[in-house]
């Protein structure tokens, strides 16, 4: 941390959340909102005098509520920045009258009532996503009392109790009597590995955790009767067994088991029933103490970021790799990785190897003052082009001008374009060509596909950042769906021209499906708005020929929904079989007519 | 731009001369898809010159095969039937960089991912759909014509979300070899969760 701090290289933004983010690999546009500290950052030396004078108690986040602070504090003894911070929601105010002790007391002059929030606009070629994680809430469900019995803690509130600098000098003691237990017991799973119960997945650290906080109890009160109840013990690690085997070893009671209920008796003691499961029996303990194993959660603004910087969440809601194996700390969008449980829960160790192997990824791309740009952008015909100015009004970043009074024609700031598409697929004209993905390679393709017995196929168009990676997760997972499903994988479901569909109808296509990232996911901003909206408008049209509407289908699959989309298969296979010879036949006779 | 448009528009014009390669992936792609039968039907279509299956395509000696025929048969074209291009598209590319052809003459059809391994109890059904995959990739690549990438300048400075334990650490690796970094942080100190911890394991140490 204090290196971090003092590193002539590293500036740190402390109170500060990211508002908006512009941009590309190499050149993102970051807007930074830096709250106001009140206090001067570089002025300040930790003396303490103005928290000393300052009237307002309030409950220490640091400590989770378990000790106070004032209105004006440090955050925790070796902060950094080490300097004290005002909360402006809680001090009385700027008002001699009222107070402003502090700034009495401050010799050196740092606190600054007038000091204001700032906007940062910075500019890097980089990021490194290490937002962290929330421990799991366990008062919604009110597990085992939490919520009514104060001799029930979280696994959070537990580490500080024993920790030399929290509230008690690291006497544990319980919040009832603020004696020393003389019994703990220890829950585990507590929102993990249950879809019923908080979450489904496997939090990585709670066990561990819980080891090693019954090795600090048995080390300080060697006569403590401490007893764990578990699923079962994942200690995979290296070094972990050995520091199990040590737990069981100085007398510590692991019990099989979660308990079914938990009650408090008169005297703040605890009465746990559990269903041992090694012995299949039932159990009762009276324990002093309770400690709940909490599981890693995201973070609140997850979904925000995610949204701001284009990124894929998975189904557990953490940051989504671009491959699990072989590209585990990039994410998708070049110029980002992940590091630490921003990623999924681990460890310290895990997450220090993730950060390494983040800052290397990042550094591998930064090395050289050039990078190699997207190839794959679009190109207008100012032969063709009547500046109608759709192009520029669809495309997601900006990168088309046109001036539809001059009828200038209109241009690509090639820099400026990701490569979606969507404006090809929305030129009435056809003036424009998008590179790669142009009309006649995907007409080519169509056309393949339906050369022969096009009755029987399923003609399905995915983006390849949402549901083009959903079908591989499908694929990894060896979800077997119908096989008469052919993919053409577009960059964003918004390329997916209008003409696409007809000529796919008109080759006898029984059913089409176009699918994309979710709204609010699309890797082009909101290009896959556009999608909604042609599909919509293709299916009016469809009406008016007499075409079933339904045989033209859009939905949203995520690259982690590997399961969805397999069900969207099977869904569209339905569908295919609805839809009879004779429907395709007028289709095509009523399309084929329209030349 | 232009310039590189009208170059293009010329190298596309050249006559394809596709070589199609169908990967058995080992036995992934080879035990449910015909890739040998695949591999013999697109020599059939026009612009092939060359079709066969190979046993891992992506292996030192499946490229090298590739890279031989670009140069022996002078392909200007080339499909690649095998995993996801999501997974081995940046090594094909390479491949064909080496090989003296732009990267993007490449067209892949997936027939792992989206063929063998989703449609494993019935293999003449993804035998046919492996052909078909193969097909549009051909059709799809005799369309194809070379781009070239843009140039962009590169800020050599680098952004953290988060200041906990992730975050420092790979703060300082960049900062330690010599990159700018800015670190946001929401709460009034570095340090997030690992501050709060007591003892760590499996060391059994302080945390901070």
């Amino acid at each position: 941390m204090t290196d971090a701090g003092r590193h002539p290289r590293i500036t740190i933004h402390t109170l500060s959340e990211v508002t908006d983010i512009k941009g590309h690999v190499g050149n993102f546009e970051v807007k930074v909102v830096k709250k106001a500290r009140y206090v001067d950052e570089a002025a300040c030396t930790a003396c303490g005098e103005c928290a000393k004078v300052c009237p307002v108690v309030r409950p220490d986040e640091f400590n989770i509520g378990l000790s106070s602070r004032r209105a004006i504090y440090s955050p925790f003894p070796q902060a950094v920045p080490s300097a004290y911070v005002l909360n402006p929601q809680e001090c009385l105010g700027n008002n001699p009258v009222v107070c402003s002790k502090c700034l009495e007391a401050c010799e050196k002059k740092c606190i600054d009532f007038h000091m204001s929030d700032q906007t940062l606009d910075l500019r890097v070629g980089t990021i490194v996503v290490a937002t962290g994680l929330t421990p799991h809430d366990p008062r919604p469900l009110d597990e085992y009392g939490y919520t009514r019995y104060q001799n029930v803690l979280t696994s959070l509130e537990f580490e500080r109790l024993v920790n030399a600098g929290g509230p008690t000098q690291g006497r544990l003691m319980r919040p009832t009597d603020r004696r020393t237990p003389r019994s703990v017991g220890f829950i585990q799973c507590v929102g993990s590995r249950s879809a019923k119960r908080g979450k489904s997945y496997c939090s990585n650290i709670c066990c561990m955790n819980t080891v090693k906080s019954t090795l600090v109890l048995k080390e300080h009160y060697p006569d403590m009767a401490v007893k764990v109840f578990y699923i079962d013990i994942r200690a995979f690690g290296k070094g972990f067994e050995a520091l199990y085997t040590r737990s069981r070893r100085l007398g510590v009671h692991y019990v099989r088991g979660l308990p079914g209920n938990v009650e408090e008796l008169p005297d703040g003691r605890l009465r746990v029933a559990v269903e041992n499961t090694a012995g299949g029996t039932l159990e009762q303990y009276e324990l002093d103490m309770l400690v709940l194993a909490t599981g890693i959660e995201p973070p609140a603004g997850t979904q925000k970021l995610q949204e701001m910087l284009g990124l894929q969440l998975s189904s557990d809601g953490f940051f989504l790799e671009a491959h699990p194996k072989l590209q585990p700390v990039d994410a998708a969008t070049r110029g980002i990785f992940y590091a630490g449980c921003a990623e999924g829960p681990k460890d310290i160790r895990e997450s220090v190897t993730q950060a390494s192997a983040a800052a290397v990824r990042a550094i591998r791309l930064m090395q050289a003052d050039r990078i190699s740009g997207e190839a794959i952008t679009s190109e207008i015909d100012p032969d063709l082009c009547k500046s109608c100015g759709k192009c520029a009004e669809v495309c997601p970043y900006n990168a088309i001008t046109v001036d539809t009074k001059q009828k200038t024609p209109a241009q690509v700031a090639t820099a400026a374009c990701s490569g979606c598409g969507t404006c090809a697929a929305e030129c009435p004209f056809g003036a424009i060509t998008m590179h790669h993905f142009t009309d006649p390679q995907i007409g080519g393709q169509i056309d393949a596909l339906l050369e022969r017995e096009p009755a029987t196929k399923i003609l399905a168009f995915a983006c390849n950042w949402c549901s083009y990676a959903g079908a591989d997760y499908a694929g990894v997972s060896r979800l077997q769906y119908p096989p008469n499903v052919r993919l053409i994988r577009t960059m964003c479901s918004g390329r997916v021209d209008e003409d696409f569909i007809w000529q796919g109808f008109r080759n006898g296509a029984p059913v089409i499906l176009v699918s994309g990232c979710h709204i609010g996911d699309c890797h082009y901003i909101d290009a896959n708005h556009w999608t909604v909206k042609r599909i919509e408008k293709v299916r009016k049209k469809m009406e008016k020929r007499s075409i079933r509407p339904e045989r033209l289908q859009l939905e949203w699959i995520s690259a982690a929904e590997g399961i969805r989309f397999a069900e969207v298969m099977a869904r569209m296979e339905a569908l295919r079989q609805s839809v009879t010879a004779q429907e395709i036949a007028d289709t095509v006779a009523v399309l084929s007519k329209k030349g | 731009m232009t310039k590189s448009a009208s170059t293009m528009a010329i190298q596309s014009e050249s006559t394809p001369k596709i070589g199609v390669y169908v990967c058995h992936c080992g036995l992934n792609i080879a035990q449910t898809v015909d890739c040998d039968g695949v591999a013999a039907a697109m020599a059939e279509l026009p612009d092939v010159v060359v079709a066969k299956g190979i046993g891992y395509a992506c292996s030192e000696p499946g490229q090298r095969e590739i890279r031989d025929d670009i140069a022996n048969l002078g392909l200007n074209r080339v499909v690649v039937g095998s995993c996801s291009p999501r997974l081995h598209e940046p090594t094909f590319r390479q491949m064909l960089t080496a090989a003296g052809l732009n990267p993007f003459l490449l067209e892949m059809a997936n027939l792992r991912e989206q063929c063998s391994w989703v449609h494993m109890q019935t293999p003449a059904a993804a035998t046919a759909k492996a052909h078909d995959l193969m097909c549009m990739a051909v059709a799809r690549a005799r369309r194809l014509a070379p781009l070239e990438a843009p140039s962009m300048p590169m800020t050599q400075r680098a952004m953290v979300l988060g200041g906990g334990v992730a975050g420092i650490q790979a703060a300082l690796d960049m900062a330690d070899n010599g990159y700018e970094v800015v670190m946001v942080e929401k709460a009034p100190s570095i340090g997030g969760v690992m501050a709060q911890l007591d003892k760590t394991f499996p060391t059994m140490d302080c945390s901070i």
